[in-house]
């Protein structure tokens, strides 16, 4: 359904833009339909970026987007635009400046009326609003006609999934969703992507957290500095990291019981088996994936 | 679309009931009416409106008519005077306040939309067209504004208020462009304007019903201080000879006042009332936009 192939972008840094910074290098992954894939990676790593471009809001430096074989970054003109967002929405990371803070938060339901539904009768599009918010598993008396700072963040990041959900869309891009959420609210939001899952919506879930990337994804991709280091089914990532900083991450992670000195006593005791990872040169833009088992790919390493 | 009964989670609860618009408003309302600056400047702007607007309909004759004696101070019949050619000052100076009202709504006005229009589309557009309105704004920023008012007025066969008001207003407004242009700038990267975009909204109604109401308080204070600065241009031109040619305003009675030797002559009443009017006018126009400063901004506020 959604298909990136060798999609780059670069930015022009620096006093007079001489120096060129690589934000994404050379990224292929596809989204199928009820599918949730993870873009894992730390902080620049180039994963909002890849969702921003997917979501038609940054330009493409080279490569193509597919949504259903059409290419999103040369869309040109104002309606095809709109009906690719008819399709393909996204939720942004923080749900607090995701709302005009003047306005009260239901004027985003609104927004997607007039904009998409302006026949809609008053009574039909309450009942979708209603729905929507059943859906997020929000009661209405508690999050209609309030202003945003009147909400928790939970609340305002499930209206607006609500929100995207009154559109007819197949992919969601969902930036980082839960990272301004605390542990209570965290669970529901991701109960609820599994439930959008089920009805064959297709997720790109964007993400620094690698427990919630393994939690939810069916397929995790780990970016590094723009890159795809290992891209696999997320079980096989998670259980069998190929990749050096896959496996730097994985060791990354704070475990309950056990200390950093046991963990990393056990990573040199049990030395992964070795995989050859694919080179480039140094002036090569590209990053080559090596196939290493089936669906599962590594790239190359960057120091 | 399936529908999930709504079950209200933990973080639905909790949300105060309190009608949040009418506490902001109602706010607002309660700094402004305790803020001694707003309420004296409003009341001074307010009167001398009034005294331009109505005083003009209980004059019969027309504020340049020889109607009286000559040189007469203060009194009963004439309540400012007259000149030394018989005028009667307090006609003068009631017409003189209307027009010195309309050069400032005018020229503000003119400066005011174009500022906000340049200002608004460079911050909001970013790249190239920012560059090219930035470089256009430093360029009319740099010419030397009075000089050119002086040789474009000198130049031109018609003299009128509105003239010259649409001199002054295209003249003025690059500092409201730039400054506008800087919160511009920074509002353009929140989330919700992205979420308009994914909501199918045309720049310029991103423009119009995110950015500008998040800066109203902004905006309403730039036109207050351009129609401040359009009222002082309009008498600095009046001053020098480059009024309007048969009218009359505050201005133009101090040049009057002047090239017929009234300061000499001790006439104190051809002098003081006007100079006194736009001193009052613009005064207490700086003093009541620093009073809405501190209603508006919750950190100047007193206590």
């Amino acid at each position: 359904m959604l298909e990136l192939s060798h999609v780059h972008k670069v930015y022009r840094v620096g006093a007079f833009g001489g120096a060129r910074l690589r934000a994404v290098r050379d990224v292929n992954l596809t989204v199928e339909p009820g599918e949730v894939v993870s873009l894992i990676g730390e902080s620049g790593s180039g994963k909002s970026t890849i969702g921003k471009m997917v979501l038609g809001l940054t330009g493409v430096s080279s490569g193509q987007i597919l949504f259903e074989g059409n290419d999103v970054s040369r869309i040109r003109g104002f309606s095809a635009k709109k009906e690719y967002y008819r399709r393909v929405q996204g939720v942004f990371q923080d749900p607090f400046s995701s709302f005009n803070p003047i306005f009260k938060a239901d004027r985003v339901f609104e927004m997607i009326r007039s904009s998409y539904f302006p026949a809609t009768s008053d009574a039909d599009w309450r009942q979708k609003v209603l729905d929507a918010i059943g859906t997020v598993r929000l009661d209405p008396g508690n999050v209609l006609d309030k202003y945003p700072h009147q909400l928790s963040g939970g609340q305002l990041q499930r209206l607006l999934i609500a929100r995207a959900l009154l559109l007819d869309i197949k992919l969601l891009v969902a930036d980082e969703i839960i990272s301004m959420l605390d542990a209570s609210t965290r669970i529901d939001v991701l109960n609820l992507l599994a439930d959008l899952k089920e009805r064959g919506l297709g997720i790109l879930f964007v993400t620094h957290d690698l427990s919630l990337g393994n939690y939810v994804s069916d397929r995790s991709v780990i970016l590094r500095k723009g890159a795809i280091a290992e891209m696999g089914p997320t079980r096989a990532v998670f259980e069998n990291p190929m990749h050096p900083y896959s496996r730097h991450l994985l060791s990354c992670v704070p475990q309950l019981h056990r200390t950093w000195t046991e963990v990393d006593e056990e990573l040199a005791a049990n030395p992964p088996e070795d995989v050859v990872l694919p080179t480039v040169g140094e002036d090569d833009d590209s990053a080559p994936l090596t196939e290493v088992e089936k669906g599962h790919f590594v790239g190359i390493d960057q120091h | 679309m399936t529908n999930v009964p709504a079950t209200p989670g933990a973080a639905d609860s909790g949300a105060a009931p309190e009608p949040a618009g009418e506490r902001k408003v109602s706010e607002g309302l309660h700094f402004a009416r305790r803020n001694p600056k707003l309420l004296i400047g409003t009341g001074i702007v307010l009167a001398l409106l009034f005294t331009g607007l109505i005083g003009p309909l209980f004059i019969d004759q027309g504020p340049n008519v020889y109607v009286g004696p000559k040189s007469q101070p203060p009194s009963s019949e004439y309540w400012m005077g007259t000149t030394s050619f018989g005028q009667d000052i307090w006609a003068q100076f009631v017409y003189g306040l209307r027009s010195t009202f309309l050069v400032g709504a005018l020229g503000g006005g003119i400066a005011f939309v174009v500022g906000t229009a340049v200002g608004f589309v460079a911050g909001f557009k970013g790249g190239l067209v920012d560059e090219l309105l930035n470089m256009f704004t430093n360029v009319v920023l740099v010419l030397p504004t009075l000089v050119v008012l002086i040789v474009a007025v000198a130049y031109l066969d018609v003299r009128g208020v509105v003239v010259q008001a649409l001199f002054i207003g295209l003249t003025s407004w690059p500092w409201a462009a730039r400054a506008v242009r800087s919160q511009a700038l920074s509002l353009a990267t929140r989330d919700y304007v992205d979420l308009a975009r994914l909501s199918g909204r045309r720049t310029w109604r991103i423009i119009t019903t995110e950015i500008a109401p998040n800066m109203s308080s902004y905006l309403v204070m730039s036109f207050i201080l351009l129609f401040g600065g359009a009222i002082l241009i309009a008498a600095g031109l009046d001053f020098i000879g480059l009024g309007p040619a048969n009218g009359v305003s505050l201005g133009l009675m101090l040049e009057s006042a002047v090239a017929w030797s009234a300061l000499q002559l001790g006439m104190w009443w051809w002098f003081i009332p006007p100079g006194a009017g736009i001193t009052l006018l613009v005064g207490s126009m700086y003093i009541l936009n620093v009073g809405l400063d501190e209603v508006f901004n919750p950190k100047l506020r007193e206590l």
